[in-house]
C-alpha cells in the first residue's frame, strides 16, 4: 500500500451546548486550524471527505451547508459520508492510495444540544420492531454492561476505574469538557443511572467538530518532521439487532483489529472511542491491547463525546502523540452504532 | 454469486429524513450480508447513487477487495419528498418549493441565454416517457403520452409543467464490481463486463457569485476529468450513448452542454433533431430516465447501472446497438456535486 500520513490534526474544545454558533461556525475553527498548522490552504488540498448526520443537524442535506467551511471554488474533489469522520478518514486514505492525489482533507462535526441525543439515537434501531419502544441508547448500554458483569470477567469496581482514570488523564486535555481527580470508590458511591451503570460511567453529551490533513510519502515529510504514518486501517460491521451479538465481546473490533496488523508490533498508546465505561474493557480485550498501554490519554469519549467525531478525535489523539514523539506506535478505534455494532481500528506509526 | 463472494457493501442513499431511520446502514447491515465485513455509508445529495458506485470502484481499484457490493435505494412514498426538500435552514434565503422551485430559475436563464424555443423541452419529456414505456422497471409507464397531453398539462414551476417532471419513486438498484480478475473469468464464461474506463466527482457551493448555475464549471471539470482518464477526446463522436440525470425536461440540454456533447447554447439543437432518440447519433435515457423513475438516492446509481447494461447488451428492449463506450452521470444540490463514470466493452 501507499505510505498516507497524517500530518495536521485540530478540534474545537468539547462543549455541552455550542448556543452562539451554527454547524458551520462551529466548524470552520478546525478545519482552518488544521490548514494553518502545516501552512496549507483548501487550493493545496487534492481531495475533501466529511462525516456528518442530518438527524442531529435537524436538516435534510445538512453536509452541503457546512461545505462552505472549506471554501470550495474552483470546484473541488469531495465526498461525504453519514458516518463518524473515522469513515471520511478511511475513504480519504482509499482515495490516496490511487495515486493521482497526494493530500486530503478530512472532517467532522455534530451539535447534539438541539435535542434529546439518547431519544434521537432511538431512530437507528429497527424501525418496526424496536425503534417503536423508543429504547435509549443509555438503556441499551446498560444491558450491555449487565451481561458483561454477569459474564463474570469484570466487576462494577472495573468499570469505576475506567470512568475514574478518563478523567483524571483529561486533566491533561485542554479540549476535554469532563475532567476530574477523585477516587474510583467515588464513583461507585454514586446511585445508579441506569443499572448497573453510574453516571460517571457514560459519556457526556457533547457539540464539537474536528479536522486531520493526510499527505502521502514525501509530501507528507516536507510538511512535517515526524508523520503519523497509517500502517493499517479496517472497519467491520454487525447485525443490529442484540439478539443476533454476543454483547461482552466486539467480534467486529477484533477483525478489524486483526486486518489492521494491530498485533505486528508493540503498542505505546491506544485511543478507544468507548462511550461507555465497560465498552472500554471489551474493546481492550478485542484489540487485543496489553496492560502496559496507555489507553486514553486525551481522557477518550468519556471526557467529550462529539457524535460523527469522537472516532476521528481518536486518530487525531494518537497522531499527535507520534508526532510529538511521545509514542511511537499506536491504535486509534471508532465505533459507531447500538452497543458497539460498527468499529474501525487503524494503527499509526512513526518513522525512526 | 453468493453473499459469501462478496468482500465489502458500499450503500449510499439521500437523506434519512426520506424514511425515518436514522443511518438506515446500520439496520440494513445484516439484511445486506454485510456482518462481519466492511460496511459504508454515502451520502453527496442527488449524485450519490453515482458517487456510492465510484466509492465502491475505488475499493477495487486500490486493491483492497475483489468483489464489492454496492446499493442505493430511496423510498419516497415513506414522506413528502417535496416539502422535505424544502426545509427552512436558518440564515439561508428560503429559494425552494420543492426541487422544481429551486431550478426554474436556472432554466428560465437557459432559454433566454440559448434562445431555445418553447417545445424543446417538451420533446425531451415526450421521448423520455416513450422510452420508458420499453424499461419494465421504469416507475411510469406512459402509454398514453403526446405532444400535446403533455403540452396541456398543468404549469408548475414556469416553465417546468407536470409532465416535464420527475416522479417521486422507490426503489433501489444494486451493482456487483469486480477486480479485473474477475471480469477476465466472467468474459471466458461468455459475460460481457463493463469495464470501468474512468470515475470523477467534483462539488461547488452552494451560493457564491462566481457560479454559473445553467453551466456549472464543477460539472465541466468532472466531465473533462473522466474523459481524460477514458482517453475521449471528442465526446460527441467517441461516447456511443449517455444515461444523465435529467429529473427536469430541459436539463437534457443543458446538460448535453455541461459535458461537452454540444457548445454552449447548442444543446438544445440536438434534442430538437433527434440526435439523443433511441435511433440518434447520440441516444440519451434509453431507459426513461429520471423523468420516469425518481429514487433520490437511487437515481444515480441507476443511470450508472443502465449504462453498464447497454454496454453489456443486456438492457433488453431499451437496448441500443453497438454502445461500446457510454457515460453514467449524476448530479446533486442546487445543480453543485457531480459525479461519472464512463464504462466500455475492452479493457481500459
Amino acid at each position: 500500500m501507499r505510505d498516507i500520513a497524517i500530518i495536521s490534526f485540530a478540534q474545537t474544545p468539547a462543549q455541552r451546548a455550542v448556543k452562539e454558533q451554527n454547524e458551520v461556525e462551529m466548524l470552520m475553527p478546525a478545519i482552518h486550524g488544521a490548514l494553518g498548522q502545516v501552512d496549507m490552504t483548501i487550493d493545496d488540498i487534492g481531495f475533501t471527505c466529511s462525516g456528518s448526520t442530518d438527524y442531529l443537524a435537524g436538516v435534510g442535506f445538512s453536509f452541503v451547508s457546512t461545505l462552505d467551511g472549506v471554501g470550495p471554488w474552483p470546484p473541488i474533489q469531495e465526498s461525504h459520508v453519514e458516518m463518524d469522520g473515522a469513515w471520511a478518514l478511511y475513504e480519504a486514505w482509499v482515495k490516496l492510495q490511487l495515486g493521482e492525489l497526494d493530500t486530503a482533507l478530512v472532517y467532522s462535526y455534530a451539535k447534539s444540544s438541539p435535542g434529546d441525543l439518547p431519544m434521537v439515537l432511538t431512530r437507528q434501531l429497527d424501525p418496526i420492531t424496536v425503534a417503536p419502544l423508543w429504547p435509549d441508547t443509555v438503556s441499551l448500554a446498560a444491558l450491555q454492561a449487565r451481561a458483561l458483569l454477569d459474564s463474570g470477567r469484570y466487576t462494577e469496581e472495573h468499570f469505576a476505574e475506567v470512568a475514574a482514570r478518563s478523567r483524571k488523564s483529561a486533566l491533561d486535555n485542554p479540549n476535554a469538557q469532563l475532567a476530574w481527580d477523585r477516587p474510583a470508590s467515588d464513583v461507585l458511591a454514586e446511585e445508579y443511572h441506569v443499572a448497573p451503570l453510574r453516571k460517571s460511567d457514560c459519556a457526556p453529551i457533547t457539540d464539537g467538530a474536528a479536522c486531520i490533513i493526510l499527505a502521502a510519502g514525501d509530501v507528507a515529510r516536507s510538511k512535517v518532521e515526524r508523520p503519523a504514518w497509517i500502517r493499517g486501517i479496517d472497519h467491520r460491521v454487525e447485525p443490529i439487532h442484540l439478539g443476533l451479538r454476543d454483547l461482552t465481546v466486539s467480534e467486529s473490533t477484533r477483525i478489524a483489529a486483526e486486518k489492521a496488523g494491530v498485533a505486528d508490533g508493540a503498542v505505546d498508546v491506544a485511543e478507544i472511542h468507548a462511550p461507555f465505561s465497560h465498552q472500554e474493557l471489551i474493546l481492550r480485550d478485542a484489540i487485543g491491547l496489553g496492560e502496559d498501554v496507555d489507553v486514553n490519554p486525551s481522557g477518550g469519549a468519556l471526557s467529550g463525546n462529539p457524535m460523527m467525531t469522537a472516532g476521528l478525535i481518536r486518530v487525531g489523539e494518537v497522531a499527535n502523540r507520534i508526532s510529538n514523539g511521545t509514542a511511537n506506535r499506536g491504535v486509534a478505534h471508532a465505533t459507531s452504532g447500538p452497543c458497539l455494532q460498527q468499529n474501525l481500528v487503524t494503527v499509526l506509526e512513526g518513522e525512526n | 454469486m453468493t453473499w459469501s463472494d462478496i468482500d465489502a457493501v458500499v450503500i449510499g442513499k439521500a437523506p434519512d429524513f426520506f424514511e425515518g431511520v436514522m443511518m438506515p446502514e446500520l439496520f440494513l447491515a445484516d439484511a445486506l450480508g454485510a456482518t462481519g465485513k466492511p460496511m459504508f455509508r454515502v451520502h453527496t445529495a442527488g449524485s450519490v447513487g453515482g458517487s456510492t458506485a465510484i466509492v465502491a470502484s475505488q475499493l477495487i481499484q486500490a486493491g483492497l477487495h475483489e468483489r464489492v457490493l454496492t446499493v442505493a435505494f430511496e423510498k419516497q412514498s415513506e414522506s413528502e419528498a417535496m416539502w422535505a426538500l424544502s426545509l427552512p435552514i436558518p440564515f439561508t434565503p428560503p429559494l425552494h418549493a420543492g426541487a422544481g422551485g429551486y431550478f426554474a430559475p436556472h432554466i428560465r436563464s437557459y432559454i433566454r441565454r440559448s434562445k431555445a424555443p418553447d417545445h424543446v423541452g417538451m420533446l425531451v419529456a415526450l421521448k423520455d416517457r416513450q422510452n420508458g414505456i420499453k424499461n419494465p422497471y421504469a416507475h411510469l409507464h406512459e402509454h398514453d403520452i403526446s405532444f400535446d397531453s403533455i403540452k396541456e398539462s398543468m404549469m408548475l414551476w414556469d416553465p417546468i409543467r407536470y409532465a416535464e417532471t420527475c416522479p417521486s419513486s422507490d426503489g433501489a438498484c444494486a451493482l456487483v464490481l469486480g477486480s479485473e480478475k474477475v471480469a477476465d473469468d466472467a468474459m471466458a464464461e461468455g459475460r460481457q463486463p463493463a469495464w470501468i474506463q474512468g470515475t470523477a466527482m467534483r462539488s461547488e457551493p452552494t451560493l457564491s457569485a462566481e457560479r454559473d448555475t445553467v453551466l456549472p464549471l464543477g460539472g465541466a471539470l468532472c466531465a473533462a476529468d473522466v474523459y481524460k482518464q477514458a482517453g475521449i477526446t471528442n465526446p460527441r463522436k467517441d461516447v456511443d450513448a449517455v444515461e444523465m440525470y435529467v429529473p427536469f425536461s430541459w436539463f437534457e440540454p443543458m446538460w448535453l452542454e455541461n459535458l461537452g456533447f454540444a457548445e454552449p447554447g447548442e444543446g438544445w439543437k440536438m434534442t430538437e433533431a433527434g440526435a439523443t432518440a433511441m435511433d440518434g447519433d447520440l441516444p440519451v435515457n434509453m431507459s426513461g430516465g429520471v423523468l420516469c423513475t425518481n429514487p433520490i438516492g437511487a437515481s444515480g446509481m441507476l443511470r450508472f447501472g443502465e449504462i453498464a447494461m447497454q454496454v453489456r447488451g443486456t438492457a433488453g428492449e431499451h437496448q441500443v446497438d453497438g454502445v461500446r463506450r457510454g457515460v453514467g452521470h449524476a448530479y446533486g444540490g442546487g445543480s453543485q456535486f457531480f459525479a461519472m463514470w464512463v464504462v466500455g466493452s475492452e479493457k481500459p
